[in-house]
């Protein structure tokens, strides 16, 4: 289990050090920091930390016995939230560390993890399109919206505007886009999340399907734009037709998806 | 690999009974330990199996119950909260969550069940729903079950008047919208089956398809189950919806099977106020649609439902069903130009029948309903076709068997012009059922007008038609055909002399037309038609002394005089002088001499100069000297001539035998055992003395040419008819004379060239066993008889 923040929240706690009964800890100073790290697995050993906070807890001396540092980040700005994907993490971090001289310090890390609310989103246009190809298969489809929180639900129709192959079947797909890296360097990471049958058999033209998905049963995570020029994650909704022959025909459209602010 | 389709299929539903009955065992395992994630799980990998392609419809189907009890178990399993803790609003959000559609949707309708059940949510909402997710099927098959599982799942929940279910205001309406959205898909589905897999077997997939008929058809057995669709609202939506996609669908299996639904599952009463509406679907739909049926089966329902009760006839009468019925009828005739005719035919036969048994008292929709049919008939060339010929027997026959009576068929005007269009055969036996139901219901034609109408409807019968093959014509059915025709001479009828001269003058004026092969059955019946007539007049004479009466004896004598003339000319001078007979003795009792006279000169003059057949004139001699014996109204000089005439034909036969019979009958001609009859006994004994010696000559003749005398036949007859005249009184004939007469029969008997012949042994023993007899009887003939000595 690991604490859970959010942005412009107090990061409010107490930093217990005791040492072995009958010894003393001499230090150079104690001191806990606030780390917001992402971490590039293709680039390991390096982490870019994006927050960095410190709070002094103790000037250089000796520690007898069991002393408690009370400890707190007023209104910390956390603005990305934690995230761990397939090329990419970014983690929030407290550590102490215990400075000593000839020996090494003592260091010790807590995880804790961030999560940013947004409100639902003022403009949220649908999303509707025509695509097809030429006198073979023209379709319309159109998503109730083009903004999804986490638990929202996946409205929408497909209407069969002209059919002349033999479809077996229609799906949803919901795909995870990762990118990181930039430049050449650009690592592009494409999952797919969801696969949800939306049509069994062959439409004729004029035929409307229905589109009902909901998200909750799915580990999705808010879009994210740029990650402090580091990474970016988004979000897709692909429908598959597929004919007889298992030939696939898609459009993918972007969707974003947000944490809504329970009210 | 195509080898062995059927054996293919076996094993794939036992697949797929196999994979249902293993994730059923463990969805059984999680409903048990309230396990719904569980449940759920197993349960859409066992509605999994639904989602073969494999099976034809009949397999599918026992894959399908399968699911359907389970889905049972698992409905209950849902009702029950406090086993699952999820609430039914969660489940059914949590069900949806399934990403294959097919067991997604299963899942549905079974929560949606539930969830209308708890109540809440509304049941219209639910059901709205649920038909608008079930769009995600396309695939025919698994569509159309998918659907029915809906239907059967929400058919006791219906937001119908009354139930638990109805909400606000109008939602029966709702109830039905569902209905009629799920039928439409289901039809839709249905039609698009035909056109799945390969050209080939295509025919095999209709018979399939066939086969699922009764899945989209259930859903207008629900609708006419709702309680809330009334009359006014079958009117304004179930019907026209219902009908607009019948037309639409554009499948003639579909159609037909629909239209016949619509008229089997609603009450009559809707169907009498929708006619207009219903019938005018019908022209819309495919020309290869087996209309006729549908619309018989729609006429055949009203009729009955008219014949349940009077008090609905009104309502016939108010929306003018017969207008409606007949113009419809007209439309899809003329919609569906390749119509065969029996089609058509068959339709006005629905018709006839509706409109007898609805309407008999309308005679002029009868005649209407004919007259369209021979509209439709002229429209196309003579009918080849066995059964539209059928069809119009049945047309024609129709009437006849409802009014028993042809007298009001004869009525109808378009009858005989329906008639005119069946080949020959046809149209005889056609004619043939008009005579039978005459025959059978014994109706009396008794009006000229309707006796013309008559003869021209049997006119097949009566007269050969052009281009009839003669060849052709089984001798077996033209003599039936005839002889009916000749019985049904006799009903026509009435008991207005007048009248009754008019009818036989057309009935001869048709007849006689018949020709050579025709007349011998038609004209007895005819002379015995006038004849009967002529003793009614007989029987009035008194009353009617003084008029003018057009029909007199005398003229109708004159008439009969030309019909056996005719009749003779055919030829058929055997016929032609028995009937002179017959004449001659009404006018015998009609007491015209000399009408008499000239069919007894008519008679001879057959006799000498058509008959030459010996055997013939046998018969004609016999015959002729039987009638002149009981002839009284001559006058000696009148009878002196026949009688001559008659015994010297007699002596003039050819063989000696028939010569001696001949003329010991004629004996008879001179003595009447009347109480004024002639009694001449000398000539009577000339006659036998005549005869006996023909007997003579003809025995000698015997022994010369074969070198034995025949039997004493001929003797003992002559003896016979000694003894008849001895008996009655005849002073010429003696017992001395019997006497000789028996013992030169014995003498001949004992001839060496006699032959010995039993029977005219028999025939002596009897009459010599008479004579003993009359003699032991005593009183005076016993006596008389004494003087003979034996």
């Amino acid at each position: 289990m690991v604490a859970l923040f959010q942005s412009q929240e107090n990061i409010v706690g107490e930093v217990v050090i005791e040492p072995i009964q009958g010894k003393k800890v001499e230090h150079n100073g104690v001191k806990i920091e606030l780390l917001g790290q992402i971490e590039l697995y293709f680039d390991r050993g390096n982490f870019y930390d994006f927050t960095s906070l410190v709070r002094e807890l103790d000037v250089p001396g000796e520690l007898y016995e069991r002393k408690t540092y009370p400890f707190e980040f007023s209104t910390v700005e956390m603005p990305y939230e934690s995230y761990n994907g397939v090329n990419v993490r970014l983690r929030y971090i407290l550590k102490v560390t215990i400075s000593r001289n000839y020996v090494s310090n003592i260091v010790e890390y807590q995880d804790f993890v961030v999560r940013n609310y947004t409100p639902p989103p003022s403009i949220n246009n649908s999303i509707k399109m025509e695509v097809g190809i030429e006198d073979c298969l023209h379709i319309e489809f159109e998503y109730s919206k083009s903004k999804y929180h986490l638990k929202d639900v996946i409205i929408g129709k497909i209407y069969f505007l002209l059919v002349r192959i033999k479809l077996k079947n229609m799906e949803l797909e919901i795909r995870r886009r990762e990118s990181t890296g930039s430049g050449p360097n650009t690592y592009v990471e494409t999952e797919t999340l969801a696969k949800f049958e939306l049509m069994d058999g062959a439409p004729v033209r004029g035929e409307s399907i229905p589109i009902r998905l909901f998200l909750s049963p799915y580990e999705l995570t808010p879009t994210y734009r740029n990650i402090n020029n580091k990474f970016c994650v988004k979000y897709y909704l692909n429908l598959v037709l597929v004919d007889e022959e298992d030939r696939r025909y898609f459009k993918q459209q972007e969707i974003t998806v947000y944490r809504l602010l329970e009210t | 690999m195509m080898l062995n389709g059927a054996e293919d299929e076996e094993k794939w539903l036992a697949e797929g009974i196999a994979g249902i009955q293993h994730n059923a065992f463990y969805m059984h395992r999680a409903l048990d330990s309230n396990n719904l994630r569980e449940a759920l799980k197993y349960s859409a990998q066992m509605l999994s199996e639904l989602r073969t392609s494999k099976l034809s419809p009949h397999k599918y189907y026992d894959l399908y119950m399968r699911a359907f009890d389970e889905l049972r178990k698992l409905e209950i399993f849902f009702k029950d909260e406090g086993k699952h803790g999820v609430s039914v609003v969660d489940l059914y959000e949590l069900v949806q969550h399934a990403g294959n559609i097919l067991p997604r949707l299963y899942l549905l309708c079974t929560v949606g069940s539930v969830y209308i059940k708890s109540k809440e949510a509304p049941a219209k909402e639910v059901l709205k729903d649920l038909v608008e997710m079930c769009r995600g099927v396309q695939h025919p098959l698994r569509g159309l079950f998918l659907r029915s599982y809906l239907a059967q799942v929400s058919r006791d929940k219906l937001p119908d008047i009354g139930s638990e279910y109805e909400g606000d205001a109008d939602t029966v309406m709702d109830a039905v919208e569902f209905v009629l959205q799920n039928f439409t898909e289901m039809n839709k589905l249905w039609v698009r089956m035909q056109h799945q897999g390969p050209g080939r077997l295509r025919e095999k997939r209709e018979k399939e398809r066939n086969e699922l008929r009764d899945l989209v058809g259930k859903n207008l057995h629900v609708l006419s189950q709702i309680e809330g669709v009334d009359l006014e609202m079958y009117k304004e939506t179930v019907l026209p919806r219902v009908l607009e996609q019948v037309v639409n669908c554009k499948d003639d299996l579909s159609q037909y099977y629909l239209m016949d639904c619509i008229i089997q599952v609603f009450p009559d009463e809707y169907h009498l106020q929708t006619l207009e509406t219903l019938l005018g679907a019908c022209p819309q739909l495919q020309p290869t649609v087996d209309i006729k049926t549908v619309l018989s089966r729609l006429m055949d329902r009203l009729s009955n439902y008219a014949a349940s009760s009077a008090d609905v006839l009104p309502e016939f009468l108010q929306v003018e069903a017969f207008a409606k019925l007949s113009n419809a009828i007209g439309k899809v005739i003329e919609a569906q130009v390749d119509m065969p005719a029996v089609g058509a035919i068959t339709l006005y036969v629905s018709l006839l029948t509706f409109t007898l048994r609805v309407h008999p008292d309308r005679l002029d929709y009868v005649d209407l309903v004919l007259g369209a049919c021979v509209k439709k008939l002229s429209s196309i060339p003579k009918l080849d076709d066995s059964r539209a010929t059928k069809q119009v027997v049945a047309l024609l026959s129709a009437p006849l068997e409802k009014y028993n009576d042809i007298v009001t068929a004869l009525t109808l005007s378009n009858y005989p012009r329906v008639m005119d269009h069946l080949d020959n055969g046809t149209n005889k036996v056609m004619a043939m059922v008009i005579i039978q139901s005459i025959m059978k219901n014994n109706t009396c034609i008794s009006t000229v007008d309707k006796v013309e109408v008559l003869f021209e409807l049997i006119k097949g019968l009566i007269k050969d038609t052009d281009g009839a093959d003669v060849d052709e014509l089984d001798e077996e059915d033209f003599k039936d055909e005839q002889n009916a025709v000749a019985r049904l001479i006799h009903m026509l009828y009435n008991n207005e002399p007048e009248e009754m001269l008019k009818i036989i003058c057309t009935v001869r004026k048709h007849t006689m037309a018949g020709g050579p092969k025709r007349l011998p059955f038609t004209v007895p019946s005819l002379v015995f038609s006038a004849l009967r007539l002529i003793r009614q007049l007989q029987g009035q004479e008194g009353d009617i002394v003084g008029e003018e009466v057009p029909a007199t004896p005398k003229k109708i004598f004159q008439l009969l005089n030309q019909i056996i003339e005719d009749l003779s000319n055919v030829p058929s001078p055997e016929l032609a002088l028995r009937l002179s007979l017959q004449c001659a003795e009404a006018a015998n009792d009609c007491d015209l001499e000399h009408v008499a006279y000239e069919f007894f000169t008519q008679a001879f003059v057959l006799y000498e100069e058509e008959i030459a057949d010996s055997k013939a004139q046998v018969t004609a001699i016999h015959l002729i000297i039987g009638t002149l014996q009981r002839m009284n109204v001559f006058g000696v000089e009148n009878r002196d001539t026949l009688t001559h005439k008659a015994t010297g034909y007699s002596a003039r036969l050819l063989k000696k035998p028939d010569q001696c019979r001949a003329v010991y009958a004629c004996s008879h001609l001179f003595w009447v055992d009347d109480q004024d009859g002639i009694k001449d006994g000398e000539r009577v004994l000339l006659c036998l003395k005549r005869a006996l010696r023909i007997a003579n000559a003809a025995q000698q003749m015997a022994n010369v040419a074969r070198g034995s005398s025949g039997p004493v036949t001929l003797f003992v007859e002559i003896l016979n008819k000694y003894l008849y005249f001895f008996e009655k009184g005849n002073q010429q004939i003696t017992g001395a004379a019997i006497q000789g007469l028996i013992e030169l029969i014995n003498t001949e008997k004992q001839n060496d060239s006699a032959t010995p012949d039993s029977a005219s042994d028999a025939f002596l023993a009897s009459t010599m066993r008479y004579i003993q007899f009359q003699r032991q009887k005593g009183g005076i003939m016993g006596e008389k008889f004494e003087s003979i000595k034996l």
